[in-house]
């Protein structure tokens, strides 16, 4: 199974410029609202029509504007879990898995009665969308998809209404039950964890742009640009000036920092996660911030301070603080010995970005 | 009391026979027509939009007795349509009952038309895409999810074009004219009698209507409410 996109599309200042290919069976797709996730997602169910581009499952050319092909979304065999899961609330249980199946009576009333064991909707079948819990609704919606034997399905953020555990829950539940599904699935979220969970390959788009492509783990280690950095959750980004090859100037930490390994030549940002600090007490060493505390925020698992930079990146103009989030271990270790003195930029912690 | 009792015994029931027929008709076909009409302009560009939500809301607003001039003028016998009319298929238009049914359609249309239109508005269109990708056909789709969905809105407008076809007076008189027992509805009828001094029967006449017209409400009211459980009381 291979899917391949390239697509461009535009709606009044908005351009949508979307291309990847994967032989993967999980991509996620990641970007911040209004950056074109849900458009693309939209374009290979074929409910939005690209201006120009292709769109292609294994040989199975879906769209190709040269070719002037523009197969219906009824004859794509893609299926759609929408953010509201989109139920015909008129149709009970039943009638909404067997809306779209073709064959005579038996066959449907058999497609049914299987969906029904497989997605554990037994005793539900006569009620109507407006009776079912979240949970519910989302089994009846995937058992509705998969009674009609998609080649993709396309996941459009489904928890995005829920509340964070019911959001666990749900997400846990729906990757179990999409374990044994072989064909492909391209799940769209803002959220970084479920993406990290959920796939193998990984697009980050941001303004309609795909950015990055590729190795979901990968990206998260080198996320390799600035708006994969951000996307992947790295709290600190600051730009770099390249002093020699093992040193570079973080401008808005107020810091040189020095490298081991060889810094690569096109670095314009040097990235770094909030978690990743190891706490200094005494003497200044080798990529060493002082810590100043602007603010500090205390949540139920970890603490979270915001530190003003060195003084040096005062004079720039304003400067965000700089994030260090500590977690129990080190919270117990931060309550025996006192505050650090400084915070170590761990130099295998370190992002290097392209602009 | 013994005079309305007279009245009633001796009362010619065919205005309430020929205005319910009348408003039956023009109500099937209203329905028809209008969520067929909504349909074509909820999917047409915001141009053709504006110009076919104008020309089909206007016999609303337009007095009743300009819709009759217009009709007149193309269905008279002396204009080519009715003349084409006449010779092919020895149809008649004017004064006939079938003017009366195309009067009160063509003024009961609009409010049809509008009320599927704002039903059809409200639909969530994720709905229609997920039929879409569920392989279901567009006519599917449009009969079993939209309708279905959309369907109080749809049955408060069916009652509305009913109530408003059955009580058409100005361009029905001028079209269809008022011939007892053949195009004389009940509107026509009361005007009548009103003409004749004879207010006591229509008085009566006025009773019946206001029967109708409370029926009607409470239908339409029976059907909203049942919909509308949810919303809270102010």
């Amino acid at each position: 199974m291979a899917i391949c996109v390239d697509i461009k599309k535009r709606i009044g200042e908005f351009s949508l410029d979307v291309q990847f290919a994967s032989e993967s069976k999980r991509i996620g797709i990641l970007g911040a609202s209004g950056c074109g996730k849900s458009m693309t997602l939209k374009s290979i169910a074929g409910i939005e029509e690209p201006d120009e581009g292709k769109i292609r499952i294994d040989e199975r050319v879906l769209f190709d504007s040269r070719k002037r092909i523009n197969i219906k979304p009824q004859k794509r065999q893609v299926g759609y879990l929408f953010q509201n899961y989109a139920l015909f609330p008129t149709m009970t249980v039943e009638q909404n898995i067997a809306a779209g199946l073709a064959g005579n009576k038996d066959e449907k009333a058999e497609k049914v009665r299987e969906m029904i064991k497989k997605f554990r909707i037994a005793g539900l079948e006569k009620r109507f969308p407006g009776e079912l819990s979240g949970g519910q609704q989302q089994r009846v919606a995937l058992a509705r998809i998969m009674a009609y034997e998609p080649a993709v399905i396309l996941l459009d953020e489904p928890y995005s209404a829920l509340d964070m555990f019911l959001r666990d829950r749900l997400q846990q539940e729906l990757l179990h039950m999409l374990e044994d599904y072989e064909g492909t699935i391209i799940m769209v979220s803002h959220n970084r964890d479920e993406i990290y969970r959920f796939s193998d390959d990984l697009l980050i788009m941001e303004n309609g742009r795909a950015e990055t492509f590729g190795n979901s783990r990968e990206i998260f280690a080198d996320p390799g640009n600035k708006a994969a950095a951000r996307l992947t959750g790295c709290k600190n980004i600051s730009k770099a000036e390249l002093v020699d090859a093992h040193h570079l100037k973080a401008t808005d930490f107020g810091l040189v920092i020095h490298v081991e390994r060889e810094i690569p030549r096109d670095t314009a940002y040097i990235g770094f996660r909030a978690h990743d600090f190891i706490p200094v007490w005494g003497e200044r060493r080798d990529n060493c911030m002082k810590v100043k505390i602007a603010s500090e925020a205390e949540l139920p698992f970890e603490k979270q301070y915001y530190l003003e930079p060195d003084e040096e990146a005062a004079e720039n103009e304003e400067k965000e603080p700089v994030c260090w989030f500590v977690q129990r271990e080190m919270l117990k270790e931060l309550e025996e010995k006192g505050m650090p003195d400084y915070v170590e930029f761990a130099q295998e912690k370190l992002l290097f970005l392209k602009s | 009391m013994e005079e309305i009792m007279e009245i009633l015994q001796k009362l010619d029931w065919s205005p309430l026979i020929i205005s319910l027929k009348t408003g039956v008709v023009a109500t099937i076909i209203s329905f028809f027509l209008g969520i067929y009409a909504a349909r074509k302009v909820i999917k047409a560009g915001p141009r053709v939009k504006a110009v076919a939500d104008g020309i089909l809301t206007l016999p609303m607003v337009l007095p009743p007795t300009v819709a009759g001039f217009f009709l007149l003028l193309l269905f008279s016998r002396r204009r080519p349509l009715g003349i084409f009319l006449y010779e092919n298929f020895d149809i008649k238009i004017v004064q006939t009952w079938l003017g009366c049914i195309i009067a009160a359609t063509v003024i009961a249309f609009p409010l049809m038309y509008r009320n599927a239109r704002a039903a059809f508005e409200q639909v969530d269109v994720n709905l229609v895409y997920a039929g879409r990708t569920l392989g279901m056909s567009e006519i599917a789709i449009f009969w079993k999810v939209v309708v279905p969905t959309a369907g109080p809105g749809i049955i408060s407008g069916t009652i509305l074009t009913f109530a408003r076809a059955m009580g058409e007076y100005g361009a029905t008189s001028m079209l269809a004219g008022n011939i007892p027992g053949k195009t004389g509805t009940i509107s026509q009828r009361i005007a009548m009698v009103i003409q004749d001094g004879d207010y006591l029967t229509a008085g009566v006449w006025v009773v019946i209507v206001m029967l109708i017209a409370f029926a009607v409400i409470f239908l339409m009211n029976l059907i909203s409410g049942k919909k509308m459980k949810h919303i809270k009381r102010w």
